[in-house]
């Protein structure tokens, strides 16, 4: 409520109001492993509600994975694909003030990413959170697969990773 | 423990440094070909390549392309460590089955790296070491640039105990993707460096008591706050050396060296 001070103009030249307000992992079962909060903006869940969101947004992956149509050959090419594409599930989840990007591993892990709607380069940070994540936690011999994540150097690698972005 | 005076920086690179020159392959004979490198034409897998050299068969002089994939050690680590991890009781016998799985590849590095640092032609060929001193050095530098390609962070003389020797190393290759459970807070899993240390320092006729890995941010408040920030992993390597070795390096004195 306060009048606060306006940005300052190189904000706006530069469009560089960039959040990233939360990361959550969902592991293959649809279980909440992992949960951090980078910066202040979204209203707090209570865990609860936040393994009921992990919970609800796997089911709906499911589903809208099996909505996918199968992907059709290119135009013009009558060689019938030998790789099997995987069809996607739910990609992005948008709101007026917040963005839900899904990245899914090969293997079934997913990465959600609560983001501030104009951010750009999703693709690329979940990229570098899921190097993150094979790193620090798969090759950390005391990680139990599937099971909620404590590694100290994942969360350092992340605010690392993350802070730089949220000051760039 | 806290009072030590730094003896030497390793940093610093000493003659004989551990950068493997070109060697020369005309010292030593060709492998001898055929006999053992002549596998059954079934007989494949990873244990003969396809151009029939196994690593035994290899020159030991080979340095190049001698790297390894990191991600490839970090994946047969966390093998080794839950392999002892399903076999030991408590922290301290972890660690002791890790220094173990060291000891071997220190006994045997010793004699290698000797091997391989002879044939240089611009530098006297290095004798083995038989002092504590140089063979500290050739720990913090030869050693360490061959396992981690670079040389200790430093190499200090307990204050408290004349037969303590302390190598420390900022951020152990070995525990990089490593985070430590809060409940086993105390294990260092470069207690399997400490093996390698161990081994190369009985491998040269310089008995230890023992080596063993520890973390420097526990523990003393003092200045806690700033290793934390800097060097979360920094750990420090303790050599006991048995008393009859700092008893011998007392009567040679100041000859030799």
């Amino acid at each position: 409520m306060s009048p606060s001070s306006p940005p300052p103009i190189w904000k706006h030249v530069f469009n560089f109001t960039r959040v990233v307000f939360a990361l959550l992992v969902v592991n293959k079962a649809g279980g909440l492993i992992y949960n951090r909060e980078f910066s202040a903006g979204l209203n707090k869940l209570n865990s609860n509600d936040l393994l009921i969101l992990a919970g609800t947004f796997h089911g709906v992956h499911a589903i809208t994975r099996s909505l996918s149509p199968l992907p059709r050959p290119p135009y013009g090419s009558f060689a019938p694909t030998d790789v099997p594409v995987r069809p996607t599930g739910l990609e992005v989840l948008e709101s007026t003030h917040f963005r839900l990007t899904c990245f899914q591993t090969a293997t079934g892990v997913k990465f959600l990413l609560l983001t501030d709607p104009p951010q750009p380069n999703i693709d690329v940070m979940l990229r570098r959170i899921y190097e993150l994540y094979a790193d620090y936690v798969m090759k950390n011999p005391f990680y139990t697969v599937e099971m909620p994540i404590r590694c100290e150097k994942f969360d350092r690698g992340l605010d690392g990773y993350l802070r730089v972005i949220a000051r760039a | 423990m806290s009072s030590s005076r730094p003896l030497s920086n390793p940093s610093f690179n000493s003659p004989q440094s551990a950068s493997t020159p070109p060697t020369a392959p005309a010292v030593r004979p060709p492998a001898p070909s055929g006999s053992a490198g002549t596998p059954q034409p079934g007989h494949s897998g990873l244990r003969y390549p396809s151009n029939r050299k196994t690593i035994y068969d290899r020159n030991l002089n080979r340095s190049k392309n001698a790297e390894l994939s990191r991600a490839a050690f970090a994946y047969l680590f966390v093998e080794m460590i839950s392999y002892a991890q399903r076999r030991v009781t408590g922290i301290a016998d972890l660690e002791k089955r890790l220094n173990e799985q060291g000891y071997p590849l220190g006994l045997k590095l010793l004699d290698l790296l000797l091997y391989r640092s002879a044939p240089s032609s611009t530098q006297p060929p290095t004798t083995r070491p038989t002092r504590i001193l140089p063979l500290l050095q050739f720990i913090t530098t030869t050693l360490w640039r061959h396992l981690f390609s670079r040389p200790a962070d430093a190499l200090e003389r307990s204050a408290a105990n004349a037969a303590e020797y302390m190598v420390s190393d900022n951020e152990p290759l070995v525990n990089s993707y490593i985070s430590v459970p809060r409940e086993m807070s105390q294990l260092n899993c470069a207690a399997f460096v400490a093996g390698i240390i161990e081994g190369v320092c009985d491998g040269a006729g310089l008995k230890t008591v023992s080596v063993s890995a520890h973390w420097v941010g526990e523990g003393d408040g003092g200045g806690a706050g700033a290793k934390e920030g800097m060097w979360p992993g920094k750990t420090i390597f303790l050599i006991k050396f048995a008393p009859e070795v700092i008893e011998r390096e007392e009567i040679m004195g100041g000859k030799g060296g």
